[in-house]
């Protein structure tokens, strides 16, 4: 067994590697880039107790809701900013942002909110083509809800799903057409008060997805949610609420992109899911915000909050992620294993390069008795960024038998960039056994060289190096985004154009 | 003539290790290169590879018409130049399979010949899969990873056979091969040989060099070759060592 902290870190000082670092630097090709201009609803820049309300008029929110988000608002006027990652961003100036965005439809009959396939904005449907979304729902392995800013545009094949009692639909309209459900969970998981950034996000709230899964469903396609910030200097500040109830199984898919910008863009979203027994989550993420220029300018500040509770025997949540994006990633996808038998697993790939910051890892909490944990993480950095794995296992004394293994492996590229890992753990019941693993490697001039006598590209070998290494987290994504994972470590690390 | 180098001088970080080397390769010939340790010979074997920490400080070298110095090593590779590694490198996480599909690939692009499959890549592979030997479960897993040191070396010679380079430099491939693999790899060297291909074949043992016959026998020491003749040189070497080569040398 392990101490209960140990860290390690690695950075480094000469230039021996300029060659990849040039290569590197060639990388100012991010193809999500496009900024779509088109016909929007955007809020004064300011935060105070009447923009909150006005967001939720906008939406034409029940008391409730309101309630809510006030009680968050006044909480978060009492909390600091944290700075304890290891980021450095100067203080954001929450007065300089917009709070809520929103395509309005210029040549579309109705004006009414969204949701409908019918009455997308053309524009935006465009944006999403680009994209490669299917938000016309062509695809029929997958059903995706869009998110434009702080709207939902388009939810599609909802009606098929809700023959099976799926409700898949824009966060927005569940507190419309599902307020109990909506008031049973929201903020059960993470509560407003759970820190700053969920706070912010509990009282401006723009949009997002809800997915209840009914007792004994099988999902038989993907869910999805694609965000797209569009505006400059708005925040994005989606909710989602999933619930797999009893004996079920869905597969949630989010992707995300942004157009450059050259000043900070606030992405803060909150992410809540409910396993019950004998249920399965598996829940998915390739990030790919915007992730500033090669001087540090502009970038998504992409601060998380994403919690699972386990709730019944044998519930089963894994988060898997594809982080190379944002300027600064700040995200810790947690399960909370409480139902006995319950599994929690989080499979992380953080790919950070120029001046990327990535603060990430898990949390997994064991509270029922025999709950295992599996934690997989492999970060790499480039450039001359930062990547940083945190997490926390913490055993309580009512998990007897409790079973963790953590690997947790490093790859540096080049010679000017950190890698760092601060794992914490905790165990409180001594039938528990914890395992930790962790490597930090170069990816050696050896091994390039290797590969250079055999023919192979620089860049080729790179990426056959990089993708190699990530092998046992892509392999747990699903086919479709585990090649687009792939593609975007390529991109990422050379610089064409895909 | 396939390889021609002239004076050639290179060193790492700042320290001279070849000083003025010179040999000559003609297509279809097999030169073993022998020395003792720290002579140089797997910084010859780096440089004509073109491993960017050794710096060239003087000399030409041409291959097959290029003036080779000037070549990136990936460029060098798809031209013919192979490598067998002393140490061959380990890439967890890379299939053999792949890795190996993907260099094919890059020299038959080299060679204006479309891209091999996997299915295509398996096919092709089979005979020298048999040739070698080798467990078909090597090619599935990572490149070289929890090899054992002689299924390194196979598996380096397995590349060379599928890659058909035309200059194939051999690093002590022979080092910590067991009997029956040194056989394997010896004939999968025998079978290489053709009147276009030529091999520089470095070891310490005379063992590798009775299945291989090479046709020259050159002795490298403090980066030059100061005595070169035919197989029976290896003989001579293998009976009295390098002490009275090197004393004739110093005198001269
Ligand atoms: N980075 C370095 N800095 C200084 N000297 C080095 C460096 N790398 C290698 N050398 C030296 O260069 C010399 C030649 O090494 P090389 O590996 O070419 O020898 P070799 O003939 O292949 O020996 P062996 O038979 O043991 O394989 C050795 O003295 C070695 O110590
Ligand atoms: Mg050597």
């Amino acid at each position: 067994m392990l101490d209960e902290k140990n860290i390690t870190s690695s950075g480094s000082s000469e230039t021996q590697y300029q060659e990849i670092n040039d290569l590197l630097d060639k990388n100012q090709h991010y193809k999500e880039g496009f900024f779509t201009s088109t016909h929007v609803e955007t809020f004064e820049k300011g935060l105070n107790e009447a923009v909150v309300r006005a967001i939720s008029a906008k939406k034409n929110e029940p008391e409730w809701m309101l309630a809510f988000r006030l009680k968050a608002f006044k909480h978060w006027q009492t909390l600091d900013e944290p700075h304890w990652a290891k980021a450095e961003y100067t203080p954001l100036d929450y007065q300089d942002y917009s709070y809520y965005s929103a395509p309005t439809c210029g040549s579309c009959d109705t004006e009414e909110g969204s949701g409908s396939e019918q009455e997308i904005d053309p524009e935006v449907a465009k944006a999403f083509a680009e994209l490669g979304v299917p938000i016309m729902g062509e695809d029929a392995n997958i059903a995706v809800d869009a998110i434009f800013d702080s709207v939902s545009v388009s939810t599609n094949k909802r009606e098929d799903l809700s023959k099976l009692g799926i409700i898949f639909c824009s966060f927005s309209e569940a507190v419309q057409d599902y307020p109990e459900l909506v008031q049973k969970y929201m903020g059960t998981v993470v509560p407003y008060h759970d820190n700053y950034f969920a706070a912010l996000n509990s009282a401006v709230a723009s949009d997002g997805t809800f997915v209840y899964i009914p007792e004994n469903v099988h999902c038989p396609i993907d869910l999805s949610t694609y965000f797209r910030i569009n505006e400059a200097k708005t925040g994005q500040f989606e909710r989602t609420i999933l619930v797999a109830d009893k004996g079920s199984y869905v597969s949630y898919l989010e992707g995300c992109s942004a157009p450059v910008r050259d000043t900070y863009q606030l992405h803060a979203a909150v992410v809540e899911v409910i396993v019950m027994d004998d249920a399965e989550v598996k829940y998915s993420t390739v990030q790919n915000w915007y992730s500033g220029t090669d001087d540090g300018e502009g970038g998504i500040l992409n601060f998380v909050t994403k919690r699972g509770i386990c709730e019944g025997k044998n519930a089963k949540l894994s988060w898997t992620q594809a982080e190379t994006g944002s300027a600064i990633t700040w995200k810790y996808p947690s399960c909370i294993l409480k139902g006995d038998n319950s599994i929690g697993e989080f499979y992380s790939v953080a790919l950070t390069n120029r001046r990327q910051q990535a603060d990430t890892g898990t949390k997994m909490i064991h509270i029922g008795k025999n709950t295992r944990s599996t934690i997989i993480s492999k970060g790499i950095s480039a450039g001359f960024s930062d990547n940083t794995y945190r997490g926390m296992v913490k055993i309580l004394p009512s998990a007897e038998g409790a079973r963790n293994f953590t690997q947790c492996d490093s790859m540096l590229i080049g010679d000017q960039c950190g890698a760092h890992t601060f794992p914490y753990i905790e165990v409180e019941n001594a039938t528990a056994q914890v395992e930790h693993e962790a490597t930090t490697s170069r990816i050696g001039e050896d091994q390039l060289f290797y590969c250079k006598q055999r023919g192979i590209r620089e860049e080729d070998a790179i990426s056959m190096i990089v993708n190699g290494f990530c092998k046992e987290v892509f392999s747990e994504l699903p086919l479709e985004f585990a090649q687009e994972a792939e593609e975007l470590l390529a991109i990422s690390l050379e610089g064409s154009v895909g | 003539m396939l390889l021609k180098i002239e004076n050639l001088q290179a060193q790492i970080d700042e320290k001279q290790i070849l000083k003025g080397l010179n040999l000559e390769i003609n297509a279809g010939e097999v030169h073993a290169i022998m020395g003792p340790n720290g002579a140089g010979k797997s910084t010859l074997a780096s440089v004509l590879a073109g491993k960017d920490s050794y710096e060239v400080t003087d000399g030409l070298v041409n291959f097959d018409d290029h003036d080779l110095l000037d070549l990136s090593p990936e460029e060098r590779a798809r031209k013919g130049l192979f490598l067998a590694f002393q140490y061959p490198v380990e890439i967890p996480g890379v299939s053999n399979k792949l890795f190996m599909q993907t260099a094919v690939n890059a020299v038959r692009e080299e060679q204006g010949l479309p891209a091999l499959d996997m299915f295509d890549f398996d096919e092709y592979a089979k005979d020298k899969i048999a040739l070698l030997d080798m467990h078909p479960d090597l090619l599935e897993r990572s490149v070289n990873v929890g090899f054992s040191g002689g299924e390194k070396k196979r598996n380096d010679i397995f590349q060379m056979a599928l890659l058909q380079p035309k200059l194939c430099i051999l690093d002590e491939t022979d080092s910590g091969l067991d009997i029956d693999a040194l056989r394997l790899v010896a004939n999968g060297i025998n079978s290489l040989r053709s009147a276009e291909r030529s091999f520089i074949v470095v070891t310490h043992y005379q063992r590798l060099l009775d299945y291989i016959k090479p046709d020259f026998v050159h002795v490298l020491y403090d980066g030059k070759i100061i005595k070169s003749g035919g197989f029976e040189l290896a003989h001579e070497l293998e009976a009295n060592g390098y002490d009275e080569i090197i004393k004739q040398h110093q005198q001269a």
